[in-house]
């Protein structure tokens, strides 16, 4: 009989990690969606027509998926870590019932008449739509970050026994829902969301520029998709540089406050000073690959690089090691190499944003294939480094559920059994998988019917018919 | 945020209030307000079921297009303010019921995708398929969400019990009873005239079923009959008459709004039985009491503040909503 400890952790992994693809999609969209709007509606260039509609597609499809996928998160937290609730309920509850009232109602509402009412409302309260949906989708990350930065960094409560249990009182709300953590979360997810939204852009009107002006088929939209790259490229001249310089001092601050994530970061077992960043590890053998430095073969590594980072600038600061913390290190493979791999993206995007803005800047934009391959093998990156930063994040704090307060394995539901918990994740691999299938047919279709043709819009008149959430008929 | 404020919030109940009777009411008038919403988008999906014809089921999905998001948040938010009030009764009441939480949540999934799905192909297998899911998902979630409402009530430590059952069953039809109102108010010329003929059978299905329900309350609620004759339970079931022959009626006379009102007053008496029926008990199963569950003073306070700010910001949101796409929704206006 499988572990219900082990099966609700798999199953709160697998649904979260399928669930943030659609709110990365929608947070990254809706600063464009607001733009696209606005320049809509002032008139002159009906190319942002285009764009707004077409977007605004993949975005009403996104949001519907992750409200289906968000709630079933809300629920587990009463049906599989009870222990938890009832534990931390009077600090995490909080949180999430003002994320429901405060940004979810926004988002959901005014996204009825973002999606469908462009013909029903005037431009005033249409804009002002476009706006509330974007504040709605980034204040809920507000309130979600607000109460995860608090499980990561413990603040403003004390431990009392109540019904002999031990559970947490807040006792200071602005220590605890306001922790320094919140604010570099806060600003690493949302610049994330933006940039992944820019890759995923960039990658998807490369491959249109790339077959109109590199191959020459003829494509109908070509305007469209030349000034979705446009737009997409200076997102990411912005976003990208961005993310590792704050990401840097993040991981400092990860340093100062969960050292031993940190630890298992870098993989460092024994505290040391002067310790590499090392880019590269492997072990001696198979059985070592939990841990790539325990008994290293071979590694690369810049003298003094952790050391240096950690500390911000002093190559000889220590690092404390693994082996001097009270609880078990976290799995440490998965956190070295998802950081590694984090980072390692976080600099490319850097690369691509600048070889893209040089072409640009050459006027050879459009004519550059290699550029385009480049974006369009890239599309996706942005998600894959999302899902790999909240590995680092979520792995990394393991085995705490509530830094150094309370252990994942005391958290979990006290009367579930093994076999309720495998029958909901068995049933949760099959659906999620053809959620995400569905989700990933529906986008490609939406992708390649390409925007509404502008002669198509002229002949609208009062009608919104092929806008909303859906592309035309077959 | 001062040191003296936090004091003060820490202090006492605001101005006195009952807060933990008062949070009781809101997470049960969160229930309502879900069940009626979402729920005439649920009777939707099952009158969906009745119609064969392609124009008349793109006539249901547009008219429940622009609404249901936001109706269906409601559950989030009711969820979330059980969780914030009383945490150790979430924990209880979702863990207990572990597999019939996630048997709704599974409805609610198929809900939420097949109409978005639907629409994404017009071919005739893609759209019977996607169809059916539609219906499956709408008939499930509110079945289930009314098993989970029984279980809760009469204390059922496990997944099926008959009242749980009965409950289910009167929440199902009660949404269709909604769902007959919302879609004779905004696709009334696009649909048959039997979508009334279901709306007035569903209503008279629907009072004997709470009768049926009742009767086995009084069997199996430790205050027996006492608490069924109490002057509440009484008002909701009297209250409940008028409102049905009210339905009937303004379904007849296409007084749509009339009808649409009087399924919400219908939720909302169902709902409010319930609760009483359950006060001053949260959790029955565990034996735990409204003042045993809910957090300290100040988490409550911040909450409350919280909630009065916000919930009236809310009503603004769903009337600009609704006034937005007043009147009846043309098929091909949505999609």
């Amino acid at each position: 009989m499988i572990d219900p400890v082990l099966a609700s952790r798999f199953q709160f992994a697998l649904t979260t990690i399928v669930h943030i693809i659609f709110p990365v999609m929608s947070m990254g969209l809706a600063p464009f969606l607001i733009y696209f709007t606005w320049k809509d509606i002032r008139g002159g260039d009906p190319v942002y027509e285009q764009l707004r509609r077409f977007w605004t597609k993949i975005f009403a499809v996104s949001f519907v998926v992750g409200t289906v996928t968000g709630i079933v998160l809300e629920f587990e937290f009463g049906t599989n870590f009870a222990a938890f609730s009832t534990t931390a309920g009077e600090l995490f509850g909080g949180p999430l019932a003002i994320e429901g009232m405060m940004a979810f109602m926004l988002e959901a509402t005014f996204l009825g008449i973002f999606v469908f009412g462009r013909e029903r409302v005037s431009d005033r309260l249409y804009m002002v739509s476009s706006l509330a949906v974007g504040v709605g989708t980034w204040l809920s990350a507000v309130w979600i970050l607000i109460a995860n930065s608090w499980m990561q960094m413990p603040r403003g409560y004390e431990l009392v026994t109540e019904n002999g249990q031990e559970v947490v009182r807040l006792v200071d709300p602005v220590a605890a829902y306001l922790t320094p953590r919140f604010g570099y979360m806060y600003v690493h997810m949302q610049n994330a969301a933006v940039e992944s939204v820019a890759l995923f852009m960039a990658g998807v009107s490369a491959y249109y520029v790339y077959r109109h002006h590199v191959w020459g088929y003829k494509t109908a939209n070509i305007a469209f998709w030349q000034k979705t790259l446009k737009i997409s490229l200076v997102a990411l001249l912005i976003t990208a540089p961005l993310q590792v310089l704050q990401g840097d001092l993040y991981a400092r601050h990860v340093y100062e406050t969960q050292p031993q994530k940190f630890a298992a970061m870098e993989a460092v077992w024994d505290t040391e000073s002067y310790v590499p960043e090392y880019l590269f590890a492997i072990p001696t053998d198979l059985s070592q690959l939990t841990d790539p430095r325990a008994k290293e073969l071979f590694g690369i590594g810049i003298p003094g690089g952790a050391s240096w980072l950690a500390s911000g600038g002093d190559a000889t600061a220590e690092i404390r090691g693994l082996n001097t913390f009270e609880t078990e290190a976290p799995p440490v493979a998965i956190v070295f190499w998802s950081f590694r791999a984090m980072v390692g993206m976080g600099f490319w995007f850097i690369l691509l944003a600048f070889w893209g803005g040089y072409r640009w800047y050459t006027g050879e934009l459009f004519k550059d294939g290699l550029l385009h391959k480049a974006l369009m093998g890239s599309s996706l990156l942005g998600f894959v480094a999302v899902e790999l930063g909240w590995v680092v994040t979520e792995v990394g704090r393991q085995p705490w559920v509530i830094q150094g307060v309370l252990k994942t394995s005391d958290g979990v539901s006290p009367g579930l059994t093994g076999n309720e918990a495998l029958v909901t994740l068995v049933g949760f691999v099959g659906v999620y998988a053809a959620i995400l299938t569905l989700y990933t047919y529906v986008v490609a279709r939406i992708l390649r019917g390409g925007p509404p043709d502008r002669e198509a819009l002229d002949a609208v008149d009062d009608r919104d018919a092929p806008t909303a959430g859906v592309p035309g008929d077959d | 945020m001062t040191s003296e404020s936090v004091e003060l919030l820490a202090s006492g109940p605001l101005f006195g209030l009952p807060l933990p009777t008062l949070w009781f009411g809101l997470v049960f008038a969160l229930l309502g307000t879900f069940l009626f919403l979402d729920g005439f988008d649920f009777g939707a999906g099952a009158i969906f079921a009745t119609l064969d014809d392609a124009g008349e089921r793109e006539a249901v999905l547009s008219a429940i297009g622009p609404f249901w998001d936001g109706n269906e948040v409601w559950l989030v938010v009711f969820g979330g303010a059980l969780f914030a009030a009383f945490p150790s009764v979430y924990a209880g009441l979702f863990s207990r019921h572990y597999l019939l939480m996630f048997g709704i949540l599974g409805a609610l999934i198929l809900r939420g995708l097949a109409p978005e799905m639907y629409e994404q192909r017009h071919d005739a297998r893609w759209q019977r398929w996607w169809g059916r899911s539609f219906v499956a998902g709408s008939v499930l979630a509110p079945f289930l969400l009314g098993v989970f409402a029984g279980n809760w009530l009469v204390g059922a430590p496990r997944s099926a019990t008959p009242i749980g059952v009965l409950v289910g069953v009167d929440v199902t039809v009660l949404t269709v009873v909604s769902g007959a109102a919302f879609l004779q108010l905004k696709a009334r010329d696009a649909l048959p005239e039997w979508v009334t003929q279901i709306g007035v059978g569903a209503v008279v299905v629907y009072l004997l079923g709470v009768v049926a329900t009742l009767g086995a309350l009084a069997v199996r609620l430790p205050a027996g009959v006492d608490a069924l004759l109490s002057a509440p339970v009484l008002a909701a079931v009297v209250g409940s008459v008028v409102l049905g022959a009210v339905y009937v009626v303004a379904l007849r006379r296409r007084s749509d709004v009339v009808a649409l009102a009087a399924a919400a007053g219908l939720t909302y008496a169902l709902i409010a039985v319930v609760a009483v029926l359950m006060y001053p008990m949260i959790d029955p199963a565990a034996g735990v009491t409204v003042g045993d569950a809910i957090v300290s003073t100040l988490p409550l306070n911040l909450m409350s503040v919280g909630a009065a700010l916000l919930l009236p910001l809310v009503a603004t949101y769903f009337a600009v909503l609704y006034s937005a796409f007043s009147g009846p929704i043309a098929a091909e206006e949505a999609y």
